[in-house]
């Protein structure tokens, strides 16, 4: 079997049949990702311990004891997530040296499941940005051009998994940080519906936004990941007590009288770059030829996403990022004498050498929308607009079962050549943080090809706990995707 | 809200609130571009919202109650391992009072 391009599944029978062993397979892609991370920067940390994990899966199918669906397929994991053991970052000074005493929840259901951690994933420091430059440990680069962002802010899981360093990986999405790299670097990547997969042990950005989920190769692998991080759990009471369907044997690709709606405010917006638009015109017609019909649909108030956006998860950044005080773990300033220092001294100078610009920016804006006199008519207003956005989504949703637009209005961009301008920014993510907005399930399936020959993703939305419904439209697209088998250069 | 109202006074006021330290360029820089953002941000305004609401989080809140019984135990020892400067099972911080 190659396993460059095997699927989780397939593997995982192979491993459970002996005809490969977990060792063999989690050997095979540490080996690839020591080899190839250099160029790419793609993982922060290595964790050569998964081949003791791999070893002891070897052991349990030796014994004839039962194993996970994903026994002995290595995975990497965003340095959001805590590992237990493993230092966990964030891509941020202020985290270095933070070895958590415990696992995130995501983590532990895959480990549950037998999946292998070959090692931590780059990203913007704390994910807030979209071309994972902003990290502590160096900016990562695209496996199909080095000298191209990978986007972000879960730059590192794209590139890792486009590289095929892992069979899988997690990232997470506070307003496209799975949808936007998974497009740039071409893999397969789905932010679940608030609440379906538990955000216990994921440092936390804006924590009504924040979800995590699969960066894959494949719609089948993303929907069998899925299967294994959803669903209730008790540390972290926002998660839904649905239960999780079986995602990945319920796919189909029948599209014959599925309902896709085209949102009416965007649908022609000149922002859209060409290679982007014929893209998304080639999937409407792809969906067509399947026979699929689409409804238009109208969201109006989507046209002030990215300012509700930006206004709601800043605030919630700084309150939540209030926490890295040098007292409890990570970094602290250098000190000579803490006995006639001010606390206030001590905190101030540790937060100003141990956080990044952008993020110190976000700190700011969170803190200033907060602020006595300012709630009101900041953070209050775009939560009273942020009911009305959703109101508009759920009229929506009463008509079609998924919406299909752009993952991003531009396409992967040179490293280095972006410079921070607010109006670009909200330009770029009008498409993707609605969605997070309205607390819904959205996807990136790669579909197309720039005339520089970078991938391009095309992005479905659903409503409320129907991933199923967004992962199967996927599933017919991928299907008869002109980009179908092309990898990277890297491989 | 204009542009002066995010002036560099204000973004260093700010900067006191949230403990973080902004040399004068970055408050210089910051002052302009949140300013931007800030003044973006106006376009909500207009939006009528009267009786609205606000959505703090978009999911389906569920109250249960549950035993309240020991589930999971970290040591001390685990809890202080990653500070910076500690004393015992004790982190060390400038005087407080």
């Amino acid at each position: 079997m190659d396993l460059l391009t095997a699927s989780m599944s397939d593997t995982r029978k192979a491993i459970a049949e002996k005809k490969v062993s977990a060792a063999e397979v989690t050997k095979y892609f540490f080996a690839r990702a020591e080899k190839l991370n250099p160029a790419l920067n793609a993982f922060i940390k290595l964790n050569p311990d998964c081949l003791k994990q791999a070893e002891s899966i070897d052991q349990k199918i030796a014994k004839g004891e039962n194993v996970g669906v994903l026994a002995g397929i290595p995975f990497g994991i965003k340095d959001l997530l805590c590992t237990k053991g493993i230092e966990t970052t964030a891509a941020s000074k202020i985290l270095t040296g933070f070895v958590p005493p415990y696992d995130s929840t995501v983590v532990a259901r895959l480990k549950n499941a037998g999946a292998t951690i070959v090692g931590k994933l780059n990203l913007d420091e704390f994910a807030m940005g979209s071309s994972n430059e902003s990290s502590f440990h160096g900016v990562c680069k695209n496996p199909w051009n080095p000298e191209y962002v990978p986007g972000g802010s879960s730059g590192g899981s794209a590139s890792a998994q486009a590289a095929r360093l892992v069979m899988g990986t997690i990232g997470t999405d506070t307003g496209g940080s799975i949808r936007q790299p998974s497009s740039f670097c071409g893999v397969v990547g789905i932010k679940p519906t608030y609440g379906r997969v538990s955000r216990y042990g994921i440092v936390a950005f804006a924590s009504s936004l924040d979800q995590a989920g699969p960066m894959v190769s494949t719609v089948q692998d993303a929907a069998l990941t899925l299967e294994v991080i959803a669903g209730k759990d008790e540390l972290d009471g926002t998660t839904s007590s649905r239960p999780v369907e079986a995602f990945s044997k319920n796919l189909s690709a029948d599209m014959k009288g599925k309902k896709i709606g085209i949102v009416k405010e965007y649908h022609n917006s000149e922002l859209v770059h060409p290679d982007i638009r014929k893209t998304y015109e080639q999937a409407i017609e792809t969906l067509k030829g399947l026979g699929a019909e689409f409804v238009e649909v109208s969201i109006p108030l989507t046209k002030y996403a990215v300012s509700m956006y930006y206004l709601i998860s800043a605030s919630e950044a700084s309150s939540n990022l209030a926490r890295y005080d040098g007292v409890k773990y990570g970094y602290r300033s250098d000190f000579k004498d803490l006995s006639s220092l001010p606390l206030d001294e001590f905190y101030a100078q540790t937060r100003a050498e141990g956080f990044g610009k952008e993020v110190k920016r976000r700190i700011i804006l969170g803190t200033f929308c907060l602020s006595s006199g300012y709630f009101d008519a900041y953070y209050n207003k775009a939560c009273q607009v942020r009911r009305l956005l959703r109101n508009q989504y759920d009229e929506a949703f009463a008509k079609c079962d998924a919406i299909i637009s752009p993952v991003t209005t531009t396409p992967q961009f040179k490293i280095g050549t972006r410079v921070y301008d607010p109006l670009k920014m909200y330009l770029n993510d009008i498409f993707t943080t609605s969605t997070n907005l309205a607390g819904l399930p959205g996807m990136s399936v790669p579909f197309g090809l720039t005339s520089d020959g970078f991938p391009i993703g095309i992005q479905l939305t659903g409503h409320h706990f129907q991933e199923q419904k967004i992962l199967n439209v996927a599933y017919a697209l991928e299907q008869n995707s002109p980009v179908k088998g092309k990898t990277p250069s890297v491989y | 809200m204009s542009d002066s109202k995010f002036n560099k006074d204000v973004i260093q006021k700010i900067a006191n609130l949230a403990r973080l330290q902004l040399t004068p360029e970055q408050a210089n820089e910051f002052s302009e571009q949140l300013s931007k953002i800030i003044l973006h941000f106006d376009e909500i305004s207009s939006i009528n919202t009267e009786g609205v609401e606000p959505l703090i989080t978009p999911s389906e809140i569920e109250y249960t109650l549950r035993e309240d019984s020991v589930k999971q135990n970290f040591h001390a020892e685990e809890m202080v391992a990653n500070a910076p400067d500690k004393q015992g099972n004790l982190f060390k911080v400038p005087p407080v009072v």
